[in-house]
């Protein structure tokens, strides 16, 4: 018989993160917290734009590459994230950040099925520029572990986002509408690039 | 369906959870009530419970049982330890962040450990989060009560999450879980970050 596994349990248990200014052991007494980090990524439509597009292009590509890049992203951006918190200086964010959203944009548009690995690598990369902008950008008197939590959930929901919109691509008229969802993050990202470099 | 209706309860209530503004939580039920809440309102400890239950889940149902013995069991002995010592250098934020960071990454990579490695996994993480814990379990704190509240608490959450994902079948769900961990790690890494860039 087929076990009955319930994942709303585990989902409630998730949910549980919510309490947002929980603040206890070593940041005691740091302000914002979870709801900042959740809302950060959405507060920009460059990353926001990149995001869902990154969800599209695994959609687009199918097994395993639908959850390779949700998986892969996040940790990149982390350690993105890692180095502007450090210091790290990175050259040409933006333009980093404009370019991922040509890019992935392009990949949804044309349907380019690149192998696995390349397709990981690329992500990847784009991941340590948005998450380099971010890190840097951490507000000072935050939750720092509150925030990255509500950082990097609210940049998978973006994720599943895409990857939502990406099963229309089963359809004929959604595979037309996602392409057209990859041109129109591309063409965002030629502005977002006009604007970087202007 | 009716099993899954006091998880969709807890899920709606979690969503209308109130902002905790204490280092330790005060339910007003007593210090045992008070220790089970500090598991749950610490993100720390909230992430490593999940990421042990999770790891222990995806290794099956053998790894599960050990995991749910060890930590909770390792995480009384360094709530003790803590509690005797304290203070506790500064430091061990860094290994507490390194634990569920560590855990969460070998949750992600779904990591083929062995029985063996979960149980160390799961008594370095509750060992180094009881010794956290222990400062605050002191008699002026809440006390023992609180911490056999704690340990209760992370034994019920490695309990409940660990047979669930053992239980899943291979699918998205699955999935779910790598991401999942996937998050955990990368908040981990983001937190070393801020560890690093509020100690200069």
């Amino acid at each position: 018989m087929k076990p009955r596994t319930p994942f709303t349990l585990p989902g409630a248990l998730l949910m549980l993160l919510l309490p947002a200014a929980a603040f206890a052991h070593q940041e005691a007494g740091q302000a914002a917290g979870f709801l900042a980090g959740l809302e950060h990524p959405v507060s920009g439509l460059d990353h926001m734009l990149a995001m869902v597009a990154v969800g599209l292009w695994g959609a687009v590509l199918g097994q395993p590459a639908i959850w390779m890049l949700p998986v892969a992203f996040p940790l990149m951006m982390a350690m993105g994230g890692l180095m502007g918190l450090l210091g790290f200086p990175l050259p040409g964010v933006e333009i980093g950040i404009a370019a991922s959203a040509i890019v992935l944009g392009a990949m949804v548009m044309t349907e380019r099925r690149l192998p696995l690995r390349a397709a990981v690598v690329i992500t990847a990369l784009f991941a340590i520029f948005h998450g380099h902008a971010h890190g840097a950008e951490l507000p000072e008197g935050a939750s720092a572990l509150m925030y990255s939590l509500g950082f990097v959930m609210s940049t998978g929901l973006l994720h599943a986002v895409g990857i939502a919109l990406g099963t229309l691509h089963g359809w004929s008229a959604g595979r037309r509408a996602v392409r057209a969802a990859g041109g129109g993050v591309a063409l965002a990202g030629l502005f977002f690039m006009w604007k970087a470099l202007a | 369906m009716r099993r899954s209706a006091p998880a969709v309860i807890a899920f709606a209530l979690a969503l209308f959870a109130a902002p905790a503004q204490a280092h330790l939580a005060s339910t007003g039920f007593g210090d045992f009530y008070d220790g089970i809440a500090h598991v749950l309102i610490t993100p720390e400890d909230l992430l490593v419970a999940l990421a042990v239950g999770l790891l222990a889940g995806q290794r099956g149902s053998r790894a599960t049982r050990f995991a749910v013995i060890a930590l909770p069991l390792a995480w009384l002995a360094g709530g003790l330890m803590g509690a005797r010592w304290s203070p506790l250098p500064s430091q061990l934020v860094v290994l507490t962040t390194a634990t569920f960071a560590l855990t969460g990454a070998l949750v992600a990579l779904d990591a083929r450990l062995r029985d063996a490695a979960i149980i160390a996994i799961a008594i370095a993480a509750g060992l180094l989060h009881g010794l956290a814990n222990g400062p605050t379990m002191t008699p002026s704190g809440i006390g023992t009560q609180g911490l056999i509240g704690a340990v209760c608490a992370v034994a019920v959450l490695v309990l409940l999450l660990s047979s669930q994902v053992n239980a899943l079948v291979p699918g998205w769900q699955r999935i779910a879980v790598r991401v999942a961990g996937s998050w955990i790690a990368a908040s981990g890494l983001l937190m070393f970050g801020w560890l690093y860039h509020t100690a200069r």
